[in-house]
């Protein structure tokens, strides 16, 4: 459990980490997910550039119609910050059901979605959210949609010269409601299946819902298909079966020794299911 | 009861160990150290083909690299076994060499080719992976029925179908045969104990230490007997001279049996000490640890028990394939056997019963004992049986059990049990435990509840009552059983000349708390504050020659060694006292610290005497100085604690998932010095036993690849996988050890495994499905499968 030699950096600034990459450098946020990584050297950096101590990407500030989540802001931060409640209580309830508390103390919301783990609670929560992520690289910063930050297993649209800055989340409107619920895996407490919703809707009949859902396939997906069997309708028991019943609906479903792809579906559906039912 | 027997004395080490003092091998910095880094066999069954080590050689900071070919002409076979099982026929065992470094095929994952030494431990590391080894991967096996069949990949090439040996106990084959026939109800069971990574919280660690000067060695490793390591090293592998060789075990962080055997890198790290004239020291990461720590159960077993009309057992037949791994680890083939087989007779008074056992050889870790070792195997194979008679027969598990119990007898008035399968119970009282458990759990008021039950879980109730044997034991029996050492302990009580006591006992303390449990019995036995007394432990060069810590035996031995010693102190004592008194030794009593002349107010401190031990001015005639003795004790017969656990579950029938929602635990360990540390040692050993019902378990695929080999995939029990535990005792002393104490390390992982499956069992038969069987680790998807293949 020792990596192999590096050196190790420390950023004052974005200005300056972005300065300081290279191909065989490395972001150390947390740390959570590549120093276990490093340690197994499933990854061998030449360099770690240390962003966890740049205070302009640890805040969390109100935006008007949105708030800002620094990148190097712990899983404990946006889990216990009154902001984020206000604005849209399942990222916080998500932060608050990942890892351990350990994990949660020092992992970064940048960090992992950065990593782009299939199992992650943190895609889940940003697509459902239809959070912006907010990427800064030497030709200045560009904003790329949730949906289409996670591009493969482990894999997304950020360059190699870039970092992730600010995740920007839409607050909810009035009337509206979200959740997320997860079934784990009891060894690394990631998501067999994270489903995050969130519903904008008058009274009883459903106006605009969003379902993501993680764990399940190599990325994390928006379940249209719940969507479009909800869109429009009166909230119901029957409506519900028929949503979870296409949770993962054109999606490969993983198969591990956990859990197979059969059983995995099914708990796509019920935690769908779940999920759908405490915005009843 | 004196002052502190009985009473929940805090433990004195834990000062210690929660302020960061502890001091394990791996805190150990000698001069001049250096560190080794193994390269290990990423395959679980290829051929060598050649091992280049020159560029990890020319690295800077590299002192030393050996592969196997160093050790080719040096003489030096492998470690050894330290048990001999022979087969039916009265050949002896297969026992292939376990060599320090494999040279021509490596035989499981992780399999150590090669070793680099370096300044550091991360210059090592990284010159490990500049070791080039070519292998030519063959085919595997790791299951141990399929390792049996003809034309099963071959792990030694001179042991055909991969059998080290069979084995057999009991009544006659065809005896069982009969009376399983003959029975009213047969219940079978096909079933896998499985493969469980004992995980202690210390990774091992060893550092060997060679002086030319004196030509004396030194191993510092974290050992549960440090003499038996020692004994092993001088006279079976490195061939060295015993009284040159000092073994020490300073604070060891956990063993659960996995710190019991000798491990090649003992061996190695000495070895390359004396060609490096160097201290070399290896500390095992937690990776290595998954892949090279001794694994525990792996059993793949088919058993039937027969019932009369009346519901008591006929007779009991077992078949079981037990996985030994790729080598014979130190006393792997005393699990499956003697430690297995001859506690089938359990609680109950079943008539005839014969066990067959085929021990197997697999491309994978090897397989030893691990907490309960043989005996969680028996207890998990008799409670799973007659919980599902009881649901096939339609009667109340705990009413099938009472009806079954051997009847209660003290070893005193009444002899010990004599069981069909080769052991004389102690004592036993079995009804009280299990009326105890009903009553903790309010067995009425939850069967009405279950029936009741509408919420989309399902809940059940698991029942176990078991016995083990343990205190191991006496020397002769082990011997005739196939034991190559004895199991006696020792101890020695050295009162200094201010009455201050320092004790050195042959037990070793890697978490059980005898620094505190053995100073108790000693400040009581000899009426001083404990304080006043010292537990030392874990160095072959101050203590005398021990047996160690495991089978639950360090108070019931190793504690009635001390009381040997504690004796002969006090009958000196009494002697000097009488001197100094001016009475005669047999109208003295002692208590409290002092000799006492009956019926007078005269007496004589504790102290005094001591100090005149030492300081023989006025003393008696004829007797020598001192106040220091020292004592072997061999155990006339095992141990047998018993009990009864229970297990409440709830089961969500849309995921599958099972919660454990109550635990009840009654044992009885005989005894108690300590009630906080024997609940502490219940409760470690009960997330034991229900981590393997629900959470643990190794997984290899065909190839040999341990794939769950990291804790982000080996589950480990977590404080909030567990509810709190509910837990009492009754106390059956042991009728043969002077403190009447049966040990208390390893009931909890024993009987609580099946109370957790036969509850999982309870709550799906309760909904309908009626399946005899859920493999273990009762994931929620193999559950929720359960739940869709038998549709209620």
């Amino acid at each position: 459990m020792i990596p192999s030699k590096f050196q190790y950096k420390r950023a004052e600034s974005v200005s300056d980490a972005l300065s300081m990459m290279s191909d065989d450098a490395k972001l150390l946020a947390g740390g959570h997910s590549l120093l276990p990584a490093m340690k197994l050297r499933l990854n061998q950096p030449d360099t770690l550039i240390d962003i966890s101590r740049i205070e302009e990407l640890k805040s969390i500030k109100d935006e008007g119609d949105h708030i800002v989540i620094g990148a190097a802001a712990t899983h404990h931060d946006i889990a216990h910050s009154n902001l984020v409640k206000g604005a849209c209580s399942m990222i916080a309830s998500g932060a608050g059901q990942i890892g351990d508390i350990q994990v949660r103390n020092a992992g970064t919301i940048g960090g992992s979605l950065a990593h782009a783990d299939p199992a992650a609670d943190w895609p889940a929560l940003v697509i459902a959210a239809e959070a912006t992520i907010r990427v800064q690289g030497q030709g200045g910063p560009r904003d790329i949609p949730a949906a289409s930050f996670f591009t493969g297993f482990y894999e997304t649209a950020l360059a190699d010269d870039e970092i992730i800055t600010e995740i920007h989340i839409p607050k909810l409107p009035a009337g509206s409601s979200s959740t997320y619920v997860k079934f784990v895996q009891p060894a690394s407490r990631f998501a067999i299946v994270g489903c995050a919703v969130v519903k904008n809707a008058a009274e009883g009949e459903v106006g605009n819902i969003k379902v993501a859902v993680t764990g399940v396939s190599e990325m994390a997906y928006r379940a249209h298909g719940v969507e479009d069997e909800l869109m429009g309708q009166v909230v119901s028991d029957e409506s519900i079966d028929r949503a979870a019943a296409r949770a993962t609906d054109h999606v490969d479903v993983l198969s591990d020794h956990y859990a197979s792809e059969k059983y995995r579906k099914h708990i796509a559906q019920v935690y769908v299911r779940k999920a759908l039912e405490t915005l009843k | 009861m004196g002052n502190y027997i009985g009473k929940s004395v805090k433990r004195v080490e834990d000062k210690r160990f929660l302020t960061g003092k502890g001091q394990y091998t791996d805190d150990i910095v000698l001069h001049q150290q250096t560190y080794a880094s193994i390269v290990r066999s990423p395959y679980a069954h290829a051929n060598i083909e050649s091992i280049d080590t020159s560029a990890a050689e020319k690295a800077v900071g590299v002192v030393a690299v050996f592969t196997g070919k160093d050790f080719a002409d040096s003489g030096i076979a492998g470690v050894p076994c330290g048990w001999q099982v022979n087969f039916k026929n009265g050949d002896i065992m297969k026992e292939p060499p376990h060599p320090l470094l494999v040279a021509d095929k490596v035989k499981h994952l992780g399999d150590a080719v090669a070793i680099v030494i370096a300044e550091s431990k991360e210059i090592a590391r990284d010159a490990a992976e500049l070791v080039d080894v070519s292998y030519d991967v063959l085919d595997s096996v790791v299951d141990p029925k399929k390792a049996a069949q003809p034309g099963a990949p071959l792990v030694h090439e001179d042991c055909p179908n991969n059998i080290c040996f069979d084995w057999e106990l009991g009544n006659p084959k065809s005896d069982v045969n009969a009376a399983i026939e003959a029975s009213h109800h047969v219940t079978t069971l096909e079933f896998v104990n499985q493969r469980v990574i004992p995980n202690a919280m210390e990774p091992r660690a060893a550092i060997g230490d060679y002086q030319a000067a004196g030509d004396k060695y030194t191993l510092y490793t974290s050992s549960q007997n440090p003499h038996l390591i020692r004994l092993l090293l001088c006279a079976f592998v490195l061939n060295l001279p015993e009284h040159k060789v000092r073994v020490v075990s300073p604070d060891v962080g956990g063993g659960f049996g996995s710190k019991i055997f000798h491990y090649t890198e003992e061996a190695l790290v000495i070895w390359c000490s004396k060609q490096i004239g160097r201290p070399v020291k290896w500390t095992s990461d937690r990776s290595e640890a998954f892949i090279t720590d001794a694994h525990g159960r792996d059993h793949v077993t088919k058993a039937d028990m027969g019932f009369d009309a009346d519901g008591k057992i006929t007779a009991l037949r077992v078949e079981t394939y037990a996985n030994l791994g790729a080598y014979l680890s130190t006393f792997a083939p005393a699990v499956p056997t003697y430690l297995h087989g001859t506690l089938l007779q359990g609680l109950y008074t079943t008539p005839v019963i014969n066990v067959d056992v085929t021990a197997v050889f697999t491309h994978t870790t090897a397989v030893d004992a691990y907490r309960g070792a043989g005996r969680p195997e028996a207890t998990y194979l008799l409670e799973r049986m007659i919980d599902l008679a009881a649901l096939e027969m339609e009667m109340d598990p705990a009413e099938l059990r009472f009806k079954n119990f051997i009847p209660a007898f003290d070893g005193v008035e009444q002899e010990g049990y004599m069981t069909q399968v080769a052991l004389q119970y102690d004592s036993g009282d079995y009804d009280p435990v299990l009326k105890k458990a009903l009553d903790m759990v309010g067995y009425d008021d939850f069967r009405a509840k279950q029936s009741a039950l509408d919420n989309g879980k399902l809940i059940g109730i698991g029942f176990s009552t078991y016995i083990e044997a343990c205190g191991i034991a006496p020397s002769a029996v082990v011997g005739a059983l196939g034991a190559r050492a004895g199991l006696f302990e020792s101890a020695q009580v050295r009162v200094q000349p201010t009455g201050k006591v320092s004790v050195y006992t042959g037990s070793h303390s890697h978490g059980q708390g005898h620094e505190t449990t053995f100073a108790q019995v000693v400040a009581d036995r000899m009426g001083i504050p404990l304080d006043d007394v010292e537990i030392v432990h874990g160095d072959s060069e101050s203590v005398a020659f021990g047996m160690g810590t495991y089978g639950s035996r360090s108070l019931a031995v190793g504690g009635s060694a001390i009381v040997k010693s504690i004796d002969k102190v006090l009958e000196k004592g009494a002697k000097i006292a009488a001197h100094l008194l001016e009475a005669n030794a047999d109208d003295l009593d002692y208590a409290g610290g002092k000799w006492t002349v009956k019926g007078t107010d005269k007496s004589i401190a504790f102290g005094d005497v001591s100090l005149t031990a030492y300081v023989p001015h006025n003393y008696p005639e004829g007797l020598e100085p001192g106040l220091d003795f020292s004592s072997f004790y061999d155990p006339a017969n095992f141990t047998y604690p018993f009990g009864a656990h229970i297990a409440i579950v709830e089961i969500d029938k849309s995921t599958g998932k099972v919660e454990l929602q109550r635990f009840i635990a009654v044992d009885d360990v005989g005894n108690v010095i300590n009630p906080m540390i024997v609940d502490g040692q219940i409760h470690g050993g009960l997330a034991q036993g229900i981590g393997q019902a629900l959470f643990e378990g190794a997984i290899y695929d065909d190839n040999g690849q341990l794939i769950n080999g990291s804790y982000m995939d080996y589950c480990m029990p977590r404080a909030d996988d567990l509810p709190s535990f509910e837990i009492d005792r009754t106390v059956t002393p042991c009728p043969h050890n002077p403190l009447g104490v049966k040990g208390a390390g390893e009931a909890g992982t024993i009987g609580s495994t099946p109370a957790v499956v036969n509850a999982v069992i309870d709550a799906l038969w309760s909904g309908g499905h009626k399946v005899k069987d859920v493999k273990m680790p009762m994931t929620p998807e193999r559950v929720w499968s359960a739940m869709q293949s038998d549709q209620a």
